[in-house]
């Protein structure tokens, strides 16, 4: 597939700051799932830092914006080469060990709800394992928006019964790692048929660490396995750690956020 | 220099000079308590005191009535008046040791000893505190300060923003003392020019223990016009208000020297200093002398800001 | 006789480095001595005025007690640990650049992944980042203790920010200024030039964007820290500013202090804060203590941190049981300076050998420090052992065990006149473009009699440590 990304965050502050950092993960990295032919990234105002590949194999770049400054924008564009690969995460170079992503962070703290149940669910073999967590996951939250917010815990999004991709995925994340199985969270892009279920564009999901076949990815919110609709930007142990955008602002103006995303399939 | 280190040095000198002003009011409160009441009592006069030092609103919250001991309470010992002598020490030792290196032993230990000190007459019962102990105690301690950092500090920036600290805030107090006189003691157009008008006059001069410079520099009677003169724009008065934007220049032109380039702060030193220079007292009691002093220390307090931006903060370019 | 061996006397023949000091104890009068004891504290309180804390509520941490009988070492027996010192920090720097890198050490099966992957001080940010000359732990404090003629155990590795370092300069300024004669006398090499080799150091491993001499800054987290004052104290002899987070801010690719001559490049941060504070976007968000966007700007090669963030990991109690390892495997050498033998409480059979033998060993917490959570065997109550047994019970992988070991003794002034003390000891070891090694280092003393605890939290003091020159 054959898809075009046009992504722009809007910050507005409500009283000037002195000054924005901002650490991106807004680059595709390459890997036999997808090939970048353009990309850009542009931040109004923005002085570009550093950039570099991380040891687990994402683009980052860094962005100072000087202040005072009451309006930033951040504009993604760009055009992507997907294919299927079922989730698997073929041809991606990274270093970082699978063993560091079986440490949990807070919002992936599991709790009894959560082990009981990582151990309901069972496979012939750690695929199939991962298939029926992701599966269990998905059958345990719902999606609803608007229930759960930027600091739930997969346990509270469990209790719930409802949530978003973030907290299918800090579930997922979660259960696998009480498997003994890797797990980390993955930021990216979805694109939406025009029959789709609405999803936004800006989509999260897990992907774990399968014996003999490397990280394969797993979407429980749409109860599959990510495929060409599918564009990973960042990975981490949990969604801050992932973050496509992470950024402090050195002032006390409230910060007020706007995001627009829309990906379209090329003809071909 | 890092501007964190300036700005502590800055304020280690602005505490300093503001506990020995928190000092001189009160001695000036004692002196004025001890005449006969005028209009409506000394008790207003008191007020006139906290109004100058802008902690008014805040002394009526905490104690009330303005008599002497609540007075020696808010001025000196109250942690919580950012004027108060005790406050002003403890907030100077900080800045200092937060920068410790940066001064020299002697500094440090003139600053460190007055923090001792102080600490220990905290300590001790109000009975034995008599008023012009704690005021005494407070000039002899700011004064070692003032007199290690002349005699033993480097002539580099660091003593720059040390000046700069005690000039700025003398010119603010000078001019705050000033204007209580004239803002409070001169109720009735009458009073001025008679006899108990030239006590309290002497009293103000007293308490910059400028008085006996004053006599040796005029001569003569004590008008209001000679201490007006005396207090704004007479150069050989230490604590004239001249003198003082004087003295910011002096450093702020040593700092531009030294770093090779010019700030605002350097505009609104040279803008201040030179409508000092041309002015006279008649055009200054025809403005108004609270006018006069209202709209100096406002410019004083912009100079400062402007001395913030460029050296302090951090932020400029 | 004692068990322990006694650095200065041996079967009532003083030891060859101590030869001149043996003269000088037996003459000095007895009134003179506690003049002497009493000018040290004058003249450490006066340096100490310097930047020390005093009058602050209780008493500065500063006056740890000094003790004035020197701690001595032959140039011979020097050598040998300076070998063993060097020769560790490379194998401690070639683990980091390892794990951080292929980690071909756990590939070889040498050292289990899970001691590092799953360490909390493995810092996952790091991974893929080579930082200049390949240098992660630029300042390797090794805690050495001795139990005969040759025999030397390295206690524990620090491989963050390892302090006291201002102790060792301090010690030896007021030696020389009470002795002088001494330092005629005896030819004690001199560990001055620390400051200096530290900033040169530092100035070596300035990124490859620096093109001018480059600015070296020290990193404190504020004024109110208990080391502010070694902090302030280096900043001073090494003639650098000493930093707050507040003080610096990243723009475009590099990182900057703020100035009253506007924004000044910063190349170096020695940085004695934590790794979780170091960065609010990279790690713990509520750090007011770091610089945002640092990490970015320091994995893009724009500026240097020293110690590398991540240097933890090999300064782990359970990491440190394999660093024998890590010499033969990195350097193709054998180990010059030895491991104490250590029990790891997380296998179960070495579990069971501590429980069954709590009263000999000493017992302590994995990532602990300082000598507290700390049993020592030996001198413990029945009590205080069963309440331990219960602890590792409970949590067996916090806890080691080593058995416990005859550290050395030195003559130390006491109360009834010269008596012997436990000591150990700490060297800096620097390590930059160079490796190199100030002679001498911290000696720690147990002042309290029979202890082996030398923590200045717990009773210890400080001396002088000599290398005497050949």
């Amino acid at each position: 597939m054959r898809l075009t990304v046009q992504h722009e965050s809007i910050y507005r502050y409500d009283k000037p700051v002195r000054g924005v950092v901002q650490s991106h993960r807004l680059t595709p990295a390459r890997f036999d799932g997808q090939q970048v032919e353009t990309w850009e990234v542009r931040v109004s105002g923005g002085q570009q830092g550093g950039e570099f590949r991380d040891g687990a194999g994402d683009w980052v770049q860094g962005w100072t914006i000087p202040g005072p400054i009451s309006k930033i924008t951040v504009t993604v564009s760009g055009t992507i080469q997907t294919s299927d690969l079922a989730g698997v995460l073929r041809g991606h170079r990274e270093l970082v060990a699978p063993a560091v992503y079986l440490r949990d962070t807070l919002p992936t703290v599991p709790d009894i709800a959560l082990s009981d149940l990582a151990a309901s669910a069972s496979g012939a073999d750690g695929l199939a394992l991962a298939h029926a967590l992701a599966a269990a996951v998905g059958e345990a939250i719902a999606y609803r928006p608007g229930v759960t917010h930027a600091h739930t815990t997969a346990a509270e999004a469990l209790a719930l019964g409802e949530g978003v991709c973030q907290d299918h995925a800090h579930a997922l994340i979660a259960c696998a790692r009480l498997r003994g199985m890797p797990a980390r969270y993955v930021s990216g892009y979805l694109h939406s048929d025009s029959d789709g279920q609405g999803h936004e564009a800006a989509h999260a999901w897990a992907e774990v660490h399968v014996e003999g076949l490397g990280w394969v990815g797993f979407d429980p919110a749409n109860r599959c396995c990510p495929d060409e609709r599918y564009i990973r930007l960042g990975s981490g142990l949990d969604a801050r750690d992932a973050a496509p955008i992470r950024g402090i602002a050195r002032g006390n103006g409230a910060e007020h956020l706007d995001v627009m995303v829309a990906v379209v399939a090329q003809q071909q | 220099m890092l501007s964190r280190t300036a700005d502590n040095l800055y304020w280690l000198a602005r505490y300093m000079e503001r506990a020995e002003t928190a000092a001189r009011f009160l001695e000036v409160g004692g002196r004025i308590a001890l005449l006969p009441n005028v209009g409506q009592g000394n008790r207003n006069e008191w007020d006139a005191l906290l109004l100058a030092a802008g902690t008014a609103d805040a002394f009526k919250r905490r104690y009330g009535d303005a008599v002497q001991r609540n007075l020696e309470s808010h001025l000196f010992f109250d942690h919580d008046n950012p004027f108060s002598v005790a406050n002003c020490i403890t907030r100077a030792r900080e800045n200092g040791r937060i920068v410790r290196t940066a001064l020299t032993t002697q500094v440090w230990d003139a600053l460190n000893t007055s923090f001792q000190e102080l600490r220990a007459l905290e300590r001790l019962p109000r009975s034995e505190l008599t008023l012009t102990r704690l005021t005494d105690w407070t000039m002899r301690a700011t004064a070692l300060v003032r007199g290690a950092i002349d005699a033993t500090q480097l002539r580099n920036d660091g003593y720059d923003f040390l000046n700069i600290g005690y000039h700025l805030e003398r010119a603010d107090n000078t001019a705050r003392l000033l204007d209580v006189k004239y803002y409070v003691l001169l109720p009735r157009i009458d009073l001025v020019g008679s006899g108990l008008d030239n006590y309290q006059w002497t009293t103000l001069l007293r308490a910059l223990s400028v008085h006996r410079a004053f006599h040796w520099a005029y001569g003569g009677e004590v008008t209001a016009a000679k201490i007006a003169h005396f207090l704004t724009l007479n150069r050989q008065c230490p604590r004239a208000l001249i003198s003082c934007i004087e003295g910011a220049n002096h450093h702020l032109d040593r700092l531009a020297r030294g770093y090779g380039r010019s700030t605002p702060a350097q505009g609104a030193v040279r803008s201040l200093l030179a409508e000092l220079a041309e002015t006279n007292t008649e055009l200054i009691f025809d403005e108004g002398l609270h006018e006069f002093l209202t709209r100096f220390i406002r410019d004083v307090s912009t100079l400062g800001m402007r001395i913030g931006d460029s050296y302090l903060s951090g932020d400029q370019r | 006789m004692s068990k322990f061996f006694n650095e200065m006397f041996q079967s009532d023949a003083v030891r060859p480095p101590y030869a001149r000091l043996e003269d000088w104890v037996a003459t000095m009068p007895t009134e003179l001595r506690s003049l002497k004891q009493a000018e040290a504290e004058e003249l450490f309180r006066r340096i100490g005025i310097t930047f020390a804390v005093y009058g602050e509520g209780g008493d500065p941490d500063r006056l740890i007690p000094f003790d004035m009988f020197p701690r001595v070492f032959s140039a011979l027996e020097w050598h040998r640990l300076e070998r063993g010192i060097k020769q560790r920090a490379r194998a401690l720097n070639a683990f980091l650049a390892d794990v951080y890198g292929r980690a071909e050490i756990i590939k070889a099966g040498r050292i289990p992944g899970h001691l590092v992957w799953r360490n909390d001080a493995f810092e996952k940010a790091v991974v893929g980042i080579t930082p200049p000359k390949g240098v992660y732990s630029h300042i390797v404090g090794i805690d050495l203790v001795r139990t005969g003629p040759d025999d030397f155990f390295v206690l524990e590795d620090n491989c963050r920010t390892p302090s006291g370092v201002s102790y060792m300069l301090e010690n030896r300024e007021i030696m020389m200024r009470m002795f002088p004669e001494l330092f005629h006398r005896n030819r004690i090499e001199p560990v001055e030039n620390y400051p200096a080799l530290l900033r040169r150091t530092l100035a070596s491993v300035a990124p490859a964007k620096c093109d001018r001499e480059p600015c070296v800054v020290i990193l404190t987290p504020g004024h109110f820290n208990s080391a502010y004052y070694e902090h302030s104290f280096l900043a001073d002899l090494m003639g650098v500013e000493l930093v707050e987070g507040q003080d610096l801010f990243v723009e475009g690719e590099f990182v900057w202090m703020r100035t009253t001559e506007g924004p000044r490049r910063v190349d170096v941060i020695y940085r004695r804060v934590d790794d979780a504070y170091l960065d609010p976007l990279c790690f713990r968000p509520d750090s007011m203590l770091g610089v945002p966007g640092l990490m970015d700007i320091y994995r893009a090669g724009g500026v240097s941190i020293c110690s590398a963030p991540g240097a933890g990991v090999a300064d782990d109690k359970a990491v440190y049981t394999y660093v024998p390892d890590m010499v033969r495997f990195y350097l193709g050498e054998e180990p010059i300076l030895k491991n104490v033998p250590t029990w790891q409480c997380a296998r179960p059979d070495e579990l069971k050998y501590v429980q069954e033998n709590l009263g000999e060993l000493v017992v302590k917490e994995v990532h602990g420090s300082g000598g507290y959570g700390m049993l020592v065997g030996p001198m413990a109550t029945k009590e205080q052992i069963a309440a331990f047994r219960a602890k590792i019970t409970a949590d067996p992988d916090n806890y080691i065990a080593q058995p416990t070991l005859a550290l050395s003794t030195v003559p130390t002034f006491v109360d009834q006149g010269v008596a012997p003390r436990h000591v150990d000891l700490r060297p800096y070891c620097l390590v930059g473009e160079r490796i190199e090694l100030v002679p001498g280092g911290l000696t720690r003393v147990a002042l309290t009699e029979g202890s082996l605890v030398v923590n200045s939290s717990q009773g210890g003091g400080v001396k002088d440590t000599w290398v005497l020159a050949e």
